[in-house]
């Protein structure tokens, strides 16, 4: 196996994890212990029940038992002691691995919810996902297995040392020369196994890379025909797979047998050498044949060790993938401002609310701000990365009710501002302001509640049609849902589907059209009720007809909101109160439909079908 | 369950005949080998025959050397059948997605199915070669050490004979209800997964209407769950442990004080007695591996059954022996022809169409009405659920896949280019095409001058996907794709949904003159981009709704005329 490079670091913090079972862990270490001695002592009385009880026996006309009977009670009791003891620390280890990995998952998933959106967009999925199941599951088995024969393992191997040096320090000595070889041949079979293995992963990777690729564009290769090259590039990539994975396991698979066999060749000599010692009267029988049950379970301490040696190496580098993601500094959130439902007195003033009234108000401190959907940009630069800037020195004005669209080029910039508007990331230079107050101000949960995004990747959670609109406010009534997919123009394919609004979506709704999805993130969107709604190619699925048929409930949607749309589909944005042209993260024209066509800049282009926009 | 993979197996089965035979060499020299130790004591020690103990431990040496080298060949001979066998199964996996129709491959999702051939294939693989190095060794080891303690004893050997059954039932219940407890925690599993990939994909969403907490309790629910059927199905499989030993060291007990006796009456020998307690050992080692077996096979049956559902799916297009030869020319009939995905779900009812040869023909209809299963009808990448279609006079299903699909171009709604460079894409549609016909191509989809522009031209390494270029030029190369087949029929399936206006003009206009004799059917969502077509089909929930020129379509066609003025208000004030 390749050897991960390990930090004490992780095996101390690894540590900390199983400190609230430190109670279990000291008795699941005694339990070990006594369970080895049991195990080692079992073995020794072989000696005494054999040399004492049976031989004298030998021939006697009427043999007396009692003594025999005796013994065995001793042996049943230990191998009872020890049986029991084995029970007991398996027992406890369930609970401290089942507990363990709970916790961990718990917090790693706790922990993920709060990461920015940055984490996600500059980490594979794939690569944190297997966090939860890979890294996970090495960390199961090295904590159920690895721990306990860890010990075991050495106790025994001490223990069984300790035995026969006691027995017979001359053929322990000829264990010990043995032992020297057996460690050579696993420092070689490692070396190589660690080569072929490493050659391995990469095959999988390859082979893994392609699948997926061609798996992707399936249907392409039906159109062309391609299958049979397909094929041939596939079986070329799994017939290098299969070499190096065949040398891989080869190399692993053999430690068994090479252990195993020499251990019993050690037996072999320690029987020759031992039965002459015998002879010349150095040694008993009893003691021979003790020691020669110590020689036969002394290999199989070193095998173990060494397998589990691997598992739990690997179990580090899996629990340090872990701990990095654990690391990651949370979503900062300095903000103190904070969102609630107010009811409007008679008298103009502002009262707070406990349940959901339509009406919010900003509470900066002891006053509140009456939530209108103001939204400033002033002089906002912003980049993803250090080198690269995305927007420069951007400004706009959204006034409350107001409709502000965005057109230009992917890469221009238009995902940015609304990425900037929810705070999925923070902007360096210039400010942007809600209803006043900046929003660096603003908790951000609460930020993100006075603002409703439908995106143009639509995503759905398993779970009934209901739960996926009522993700919008978990407290709507399903008349309310309803009505919202009535307003989204989704209620009509919903009532299709084979139990309404009860059908349960899987997956990221797969079952679903590109429309229909968005269809329904638009009603989440509208059921969510914020004053501030982002439209980010919201419609971009759905065709011109279907559009136009749901325009009267967009319109609706966006009745009395601030609304920022980013569309492609020039239709989609003609009737903005501004029409922001961006291009390379500049902000190039600006004004409402008529201004810009009157401008014949790059939105007449746009509009006269000149132009591509991708 | 694995029996259904046999099949598989077959390119291997010599291994599964030499390795297991490799494996019963080695556990039979490791049986003899506690009987040389008995006779070493007894007849050597005990006789004070030094000669024999040498003579005997020599040959012990040997028996060893002789289980070593079988080890280390039955290690590689199921290495190479273990490791085989798992190739051999995505080599019959990958050959048989290659074989799935269109409908075959909406029944999974991509991603699932690179699951299925890459981590469920490992896990069935390494299942098997634990099966295959286990399962020969356990039940010889055991059944020789039963021979052997009968050879030296046969009345004490009446012990296993009572422990053995009580063994035998005790992990056969255990294991019937362990079976079903880690069928729950697979499913627990599942969900965990499942609420975590969810998140993964949708980060953006939860983010955005601020459920972080809500999705945190939805996943503790899940975890809880896990832990729960994990500590279930963990507390039964330990529980096992202690069942065993107590038969084991109960039997060693039994041996110990029967043994004990039969020593003093003379009718046994100590150093017999030794062995004797020696091949207890081998039972209750060979009864772990067994249960060990277990466990790895009760693991692997969700694998099993993922990958045997896509080996099983039959693809519902299937060649026929009897082929017409190539596609003639490019007229195109439908007969009458309703399509449904599933019984019930149909999304096409009696299509009746005839197009000419060599006509352009666009096709106009909302989102769902059915426009793309028509079209790919014809290539038959769905099958008709009633009635045909006729390609160049024929019944689609007359004709051989890849003369049709030859015959046929078709340049689908998601396209996908593949990591290569621009000249290897293209020559999906032509294996030998030259550069000429590239240029041809590209110049006819209006993608010759930015493909010029490129680093490389023709070379440029694209990457997965094509995700060094625009939307626009994306689908554009996929056309020059199609082109450089030279089909008599070319499909365009809203393909140019990203190509500016001006652009898509010019490759109409390239495509009436250079490609003339070609029938082509253009899908599309601008009115734009089919108006100057022979004639326009407007399809409505699955019906065609009305065939006819523009003009005509625009004075008698609600449908069309709403879809034109969902598209046409600027334009009439501003062009």
């Amino acid at each position: 196996m390749a050897r991960p490079r390990v930090s004490r670091a992780t095996l101390v913090r690894l540590m900390g994890y199983l400190k609230p079972y430190r109670g279990h862990l000291i008795a699941v270490a005694i339990g070990v212990i006594v369970s080895a001695i049991a195990g080692v002592a079992g073995t020794y009385f072989l000696k005494p029940i054999i040399n004492e009880c049976i031989e004298p026996l030998m021939g006697q006309a009427a043999p007396d038992f009692s003594m025999l009977a005796a013994w065995i009670a001793v042996l049943a009791g230990i191998y009872a002691v020890g049986a029991l003891a084995s029970y007991a620390y398996n027992r406890l280890m369930v609970t401290v691995t089942t507990g363990t990995l709970a916790r961990i998952r718990k917090e790693l998933f706790a922990h993920m919810e709060t990461l920015a959106i940055r984490y996600f967009d500059t980490h594979a999925h794939g690569d944190l996902m297997s966090r939860f199941t890979n890294d996970t599951d090495t960390l199961r088995m090295a904590l159920s297995r690895g721990l306990t024969t860890l010990i075991s393992s050495s106790v025994s191997l001490v223990s069984t040392f300790a035995m026969m040096l006691w027995l017979s320090p001359i053929l322990t000595g000829l264990i010990v020369l043995m032992m020297v070889v057996m460690l050579f041949c696993l420092k070689f079979l490692g070396k190589r196994s660690a080569r072929y293995y490493q050659q391995q992963q990469k095959s999988v990777g390859d082979l893994n890379g392609f699948a997926e690729e061609m798996i992707e564009g399936q249907r392409v290769v039906k159109v062309f025909c391609r299958e049979d090259e397909i094929v041939n590039e596939f079986l070329a990539k799994n017939e290098a797979l299969r070499v190096a994975a065949t040398n891989a396991n080869t190399y692993a698979s053999v430690l068994m047998p090479v252990m195993g066999n020499l251990s019993n060749i050690n037996y072999a000599l320690t029987a020759m050498v031992g039965a002459v010692l015998t002879i010349l009267g150095v040694m008993d029988v009893g003691s021979l044949a003790a020691f020669l049950q110590y020689t036969r379970s002394f290999g199989n301490p070193i095998t173990q060790l060494s397998q589990q040696f691997n598992a739990i190496l690997n179990a580090l580098a899996g629990a340090e993938r872990i701990f990095e993601m654990l690391d990651q500094p949370p979503e900062e959130d300095e903000g103190t401002v904070t969102l609630m439902y107010v009811q409007e007195e008679a008298d103009g003033s502002l009262q707070p609310s406990a349940e959901y009234t339509g009406l919010w108000a900003w509470k900066d401190g002891e006053t509140l701000v009456r939530l209108r959907g103001d939204v400033r940009f002033e002089g906002v630069t912003f980049g993803y990365t250090q080198e690269k800037t995305v927007l420069h020195d951007v400004s706009l004005f959204a006034k409350p009710g107001q409709k502000i669209a965005f057109v230009g080029s992917t890469g221009a910039g238009k995902t940015t501002i609304t990425n900037l508007i929810n705070r999925f990331y923070d902007i360096e230079q210039g400010r942007i302001t809600y209803d006043g107050i900046d929003i660096q101000r603003i908790k951000k949960a609460d930020l993100r509640r006075s603002l409703s995004m439908v995106l143009q990747d639509t995503h759905l959670f398993t779970g009934t049609v209901y739960d996926n609109i009522r993700y919008g406010r978990l407290d709507a009534t399903n008349a309310e849902v309803e009505a919202a997919a009535r307003l989204a123009n989704a209620d009509a394919f919903i009532r299709l589907l084979p139990n309404g609004y009860q059908t349960v979506l899987t997956g990221d709704g797969e079952n679903l059209s590109q429309g229909q999805r968005q269809l329904l993130a638009i009603a989440r969107a509208a059921v969510a009720d914020p004053p501030v709604l982002i439209l980010d190619e919201a419609t971009s699925s759905i065709d011109t007809r279907t559009e136009k048929h749901i325009e009267q409930g967009m319109d609706n949607l966006m009745q009395g909101r601030t609304v920022f749309v980013i569309a492609h589909r020039l239709s989609t944005v003609r009737n903005a109160n501004a029409i922001m042209v961006l291009e390379s993260g500049r902000i190039i024209e600006r004004g409402d439909h008529e201004d810009l066509l009157a401008l014949k800049g790059r939105y007449y282009r746009l509009y006269t079908g000149d132009f591509e926009l991708d | 369950m694995w029996k259904n993979l046999i099949p598989y197996m077959k390119k291997y089965r010599w291994g599964m005949v030499v390795g297991p035979a490799l494996l019963i060499g080695e556990v039979v020299c490791e049986i003899f080998i506690p009987l040389m130790m008995g006779n070493i004591v007894d007849k050597g020690v005990y006789a004070g025959d030094v000669g024999y103990v040498v003579r005997m431990s020599l040959c012990m040496v040997l028996v060893a050397m002789v289980s070593l080298t079988c080890g280390i060949l039955a290690s590689r001979v199921s290495s190479l059948t273990g490791i085989g066998f798992g190739s051999e199964l995505r080599r019959a996996m990958f050959e048989k997605l290659q074989h799935y129709s269109f409908k075959n491959i909406d029944n999974f999702s991509t991603a699932s199915l690179v699951t299925r051939l890459t981590n469920d294939v490992t896990h069935i693989q390494n299942a098997f070669m634990m099966g295959i190095r286990l399962l020969p060794r356990a039940p010889v080891m055991l059944i020789s050490a039963v021979v052997m303690a009968l050879a030296i004893n046969r009345s004490l050997s009446g012990v296993f004979f009572v422990a053995l059954p009580i063994l035998g039932v005790m992990l056969y219940t255990g294991g019937v209800f362990g079976f079903k407890r880690f069928r729950v925690l697979f499913k627990k599993m599942d969900r965990v997964n499942s609420v975590v990939q969810e998140n993964l994909i949708a980060m953006r969403v939860v983010k955005a209407f601020v459920r972080e907490e809500y999705e945190t309790g939805k996943f503790n629910d899940a975890n809880e769950a896990l832990a729960a059927a994990m500590m279930k199905a963990e507390k039964l499989m330990i529980l096992m442990m202690p069942v065993m030993q107590f038969t084991i060291y109960g039997c060693i007990i039994a041996v110990l004080w029967f043994g004990g006796k039969l020593v003093a009456v003379g009718s046994m020998r100590t150093g017999q007695l030794m062995s004797f307690v020696s091949y207890v050992g081998q039972i209750m080692g060979s009864m772990m591996m067994l249960s060990m077996i277990f466990i790895q096979l009760v693991t692997s049956r969700a694998a099993l059954s993922r990958v045997h559902e896509v080996l099983s799916e039959t693809p519902d297009i299937a060649d026929l022996q009897t082929a017409c030869g190539p596609v003639k020319d490019g007229s195109i009939r439908f007969e009458n022809v309703s399509y449904a995905y599933t019984p019930g779900n149909t999304v096409l009812h009696d299509i009746d169409l005839s197009i000419a040869s060599g006509e352009t023909v666009g096709i106009i209809g909302s989102t769902g009405s059915g426009k793309s299963t028509l079209v790919q009808l014809i290539p038959r990448l769905y099958e008709a659920t009633q009635g045909r279609v006729l390609v160049g006079g024929q019944d689609v299903r007359s004709y051989a896949l890849n003369d049709l699909r030859n015959g046929v171009a078709m340049v689908l709604q998601n396209n996908v280019l593949f990591s290569g460079t621009i000249a290897q894409n293209l020559r999906w549609g032509k294996q030998d095409a030259t550069t000429e016909e590239m240029e041809a191509a590209c110049k006819a989809a209006g993608a010759l001058d930015f493909v010029l522009n490129m680093p490389n031209g023709f070379d440029t390494e694209l990457g997965q996907g094509g995700v060094n270029l625009s939307g626009g030029q994306k689908q554009r190369l996929c056309i020059a794709r199609a082109l450089i087949k030279h089909p008599s029929i070319l499909i365009l399936d809203d393909s140019t949904s990203a190509v500016d206006m001006a652009t898509d003009a010019v490759i109409r206009a390239a495509l009436r003159e250079s490609y003339h004799d070609q029938t082509t059917l253009i899908i599309a969502q601008r009115i734009d981009s089919v108006r100057d077509a022979d004639k326009i089909v407007v399809m409505e929930r699955g019906r065609i709704e009305d065939i006819g020129t523009h003009e005509e379509l625009l004075a008698r066609c609600r449908v069309y005329k709403e879809v034109y003025n969902s598209q046409q208000k600027g334009v009439q004030s501003h062009a």
